[in-house]
């Protein structure tokens, strides 16, 4: 198919129903509102259905009990909401149901701000929600990337029966950049029938329950452990990163996602002309994070420069990766300032000169 | 000779510019709530709380105390301030969107408490901060970027009159609509938030008013289009009145208009 030039959250629109969702249901908040239009324009136009939830609590219950049918389903919002959504998350997670979910990140806390932060990054891969679980949490840096990572996340979410969260920031949703959808996709993992749907049972069949109840602790704690299972398999199978300029001498390794990343690459080449050894590594996917990839990538660098639109979360995984065997440092910028190559080539150049580490609490 | 002052803004009004659209009239009804708090001797004991929607800024615009709540939670808050503090006048100021939709579980719950704060809901038929999306409020067939072909009450249902709504409530309450698209309006308007904050300081009980307001910039008309636009569409389906005062005299709902289906 032929490139289209889209914006970001258009093109996370139009993936969710080249991936066969034909579902969507959600509540307006900037700087994503564009999702939700979108999709109330296109659902009709290929007989899906368009709900605007009463609320972000409410949307997350729908898509919860969308996905209990067995049918691809999405819901979209930016941090204030994905704070409300918690509630229906946990469920999903506790009930093993694929649903996909996009957070496209603003600054808080709070009501904060409507510009670009990356300030979720706990929240998404943490937990955010109560209990035990995990989300599988891809993170784009391109048009074309949010395309591809969102038609995957239908795929992965339906293979491990976990939610699934794609998260951008308002950079990403807002940008505009030509996309390309594939004439024939085939998913990136094997699709399992869904045995487990509750649409109604005939009696062929023991009744299907989707449920996250249990009352009695040595079940529970075995439900516990089969979802720790799955979530040790993803960290086996799905973990995924790219790394920039690693085939050149580096003194210096920077590690971001998502837009930052971009910024950064920009400011490799400059540094490049300017004659400094720096390189780039990007997580893709937030959990499973890329610990041991990183570890590699460490090992040809004497420090290592983490740049985020947070004081800095990422780095606390950063940090797990490195086990202290090299120097930390951090660059970020908060409440919606942007980072410019610039101010990176400036950090690098100045690690690599001898800047050494901040000493960081907490 | 000494000078008559026949126009002022009132104290309880900032001394700032509001950032509203040419033609919006939340501003008409902020220095109503304004005028009323003058007149009733209550800034001094005011505490607003402001929603999440285009007045989310209304802590600036007031020079009364403020607390900014989340989307939708202004009657929890409300209930917070004045629960702690019972001798504070507090209100709560809201946008449809805010109270009929995300917020409905706290505004019905505060109301049936009877908690005894008064709140502004401003129902402009949209939602006007995040650029025009539908509203639990929007017309049946008005255009939003979340209903392109119109709102289709087969799918969405009919829009919510949240007056007559609360008004069901066996708590007693004062609860009314106004409008203030004509001068006329904003004295009528003005009487119904004098007497439902009235009510509030003589701990009466709950009091709501409602307000018909324009959104000239995402209902897509120029501002003297937005008025008539009150009048002609608004009004019929959201009925002007009182409809619950606290002693039970509850006006009876006028019927439906045929039109409705
Ligand atoms: C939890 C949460 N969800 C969504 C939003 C985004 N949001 C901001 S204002 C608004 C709607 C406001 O509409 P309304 O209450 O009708 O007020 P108006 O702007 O029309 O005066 C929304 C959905 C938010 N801030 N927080
Ligand atoms: S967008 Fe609408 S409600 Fe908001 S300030 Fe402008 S006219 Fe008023
Ligand atoms: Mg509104």
């Amino acid at each position: 198919m032929a490139k289209k030039l889209m914006k970001g959250c258009e093109a996370i629109g139009e993936a969710a129903i080249k991936a066969g969702c034909k579902l969507f249901f959600g509540y307006p908040i900037t700087p994503q509102n564009e999702i939700p239009e979108y999709m109330a324009h296109r659902l009709p136009q290929v007989g899906g259905t368009f709900v605007q939830a009463e609320s972000e609590v409410a949307a997350s219950n729908m898509i919860y009990g969308a996905a209990g049918s067995g049918e691809r389903v999405f819901t979209s919002s930016s941090s204030p909401g994905i704070s409300l959504m918690q509630e229906g998350i946990s469920y999903i997670a506790g009930s093993e149901l694929p649903v996909v979910i996009v957070n496209i990140m603003r600054a808080g806390p709070g009501l904060g701000g409507i510009l670009p932060s990356q300030s979720d990054y706990f929240q998404a891969t943490k937990g955010g929600g109560h209990g035990d679980y995990r989300l599988l949490v891809l993170a784009p840096w391109s048009v074309q990337e949010a395309a591809d990572l969102m038609q995957d996340a239908f795929d992965l979410a339906d293979y491990y029966r976990n939610p699934v969260m794609v998260l951008g920031d308002g950079l990403i949703g807002q940008m505009m950049e030509p996309v390309e959808f594939k004439a024939e996709r085939t998913p990136c993992k094997p699709l399992p029938p869904k045995a487990w749907v509750a649409t109604g049972c005939s009696g062929d069949r023991p009744t299907n329950i989707i449920n996250s109840l249990f009352l009695d602790p040595e079940v529970l704690e075995r439900h516990n452990q089969k979802l720790k299972a799955k979530y040790d398999l993803m960290v086996r199978d799905e973990v995924r990163c790219a790394s920039y300029g690693t085939d050149r001498p580096y003194e210096v390794l920077v590690v971001a996602y998502g837009t930052v990343a971009r910024v950064c690459s920009t400011a490799l080449d400059d540094l490049r002309e300017d004659g400094v050894g720096a390189a780039l590594f990007r997580p893709i996917t937030l959990f499973p994070f890329p610990y041991a990839e990183l570890r590699a990538a460490a090992e040809n660098a004497r420090a290592v420069l983490v740049v985020e639109l947070s004081t800095g979360q990422m780095i606390e995984d950063v940090r797990l990766a490195l086990e202290g065997s090299r120097p930390i440092h951090f660059l970020g910028r908060q409440g919606g300032m942007l980072i410019s190559p610039e101010a990176v080539s400036e950090r690098v150049s100045a690690i690599s000169a001898g800047l050494p580490e901040e000493v960081r609490h907490g | 000779m000494a000078e008559t002052v026949v126009f002022a803004r009132p104290q309880a009004l900032a001394p700032v510019p509001t950032h509203y659209c040419p033609g919006c009239t939340h501003g008409v009804i902020h220095r109503l709530v304004a005028e009323v708090v003058d007149e009733l001797g209550l800034a001094h004991r005011t505490v607003g709380i402001a929603p999440v929607g285009c007045s989310v800024l209304a802590y600036n615009y007031f020079s009364t105390d403020f607390q900014e709540a989340a989307h939708g939670r202004a009657p929890a808050v409300a209930t917070g301030v004045k629960r702690a503090r019972p001798d504070l006048i507090v209100f709560a100021y809201q946008g449809d969107g805010d109270l009929a939709s995300i917020g409905m579980a706290e505004i019905v719950h505060c109301a049936n408490r009877g908690e005894k704060i008064t709140v502004v809901f401003v129902n402009n038929a949209i939602y006007g901060m995040t650029g025009g999306q539908m509203a639990p409020t929007t017309l049946p067939g008005q255009v939003t970027t979340t209903c392109p072909l119109g709102r289709d009450v087969s799918q969405v249902g009919y829009p919510i009159r949240v007056a007559e709504l609360l008004a069901t409530l066996r708590t007693p309450a004062f609860v009314a609509r106004a409008a203030v698209h004509t001068p006329l309006h904003a004295v009528t308007a003005k009487e119904m938030l004098r007497r439902a904050f009235r009510y509030q300081a003589e701990g009466t009980c709950f009091s709501l008013v409602e307000v018909l307001s324009t959104c000239p910039t995402n209902w897509g008309m120029p501002p003297v289009e937005a008025t008539e636009w009150v009048e002609k569409n608004m009004v019929p389906y959201y009925p002007l009145g009182v409809f619950k005062t606290p002693d039970g005299l509850d006006r009876a709902p006028r019927p439906a208009p045929a039109t409705e289906g």
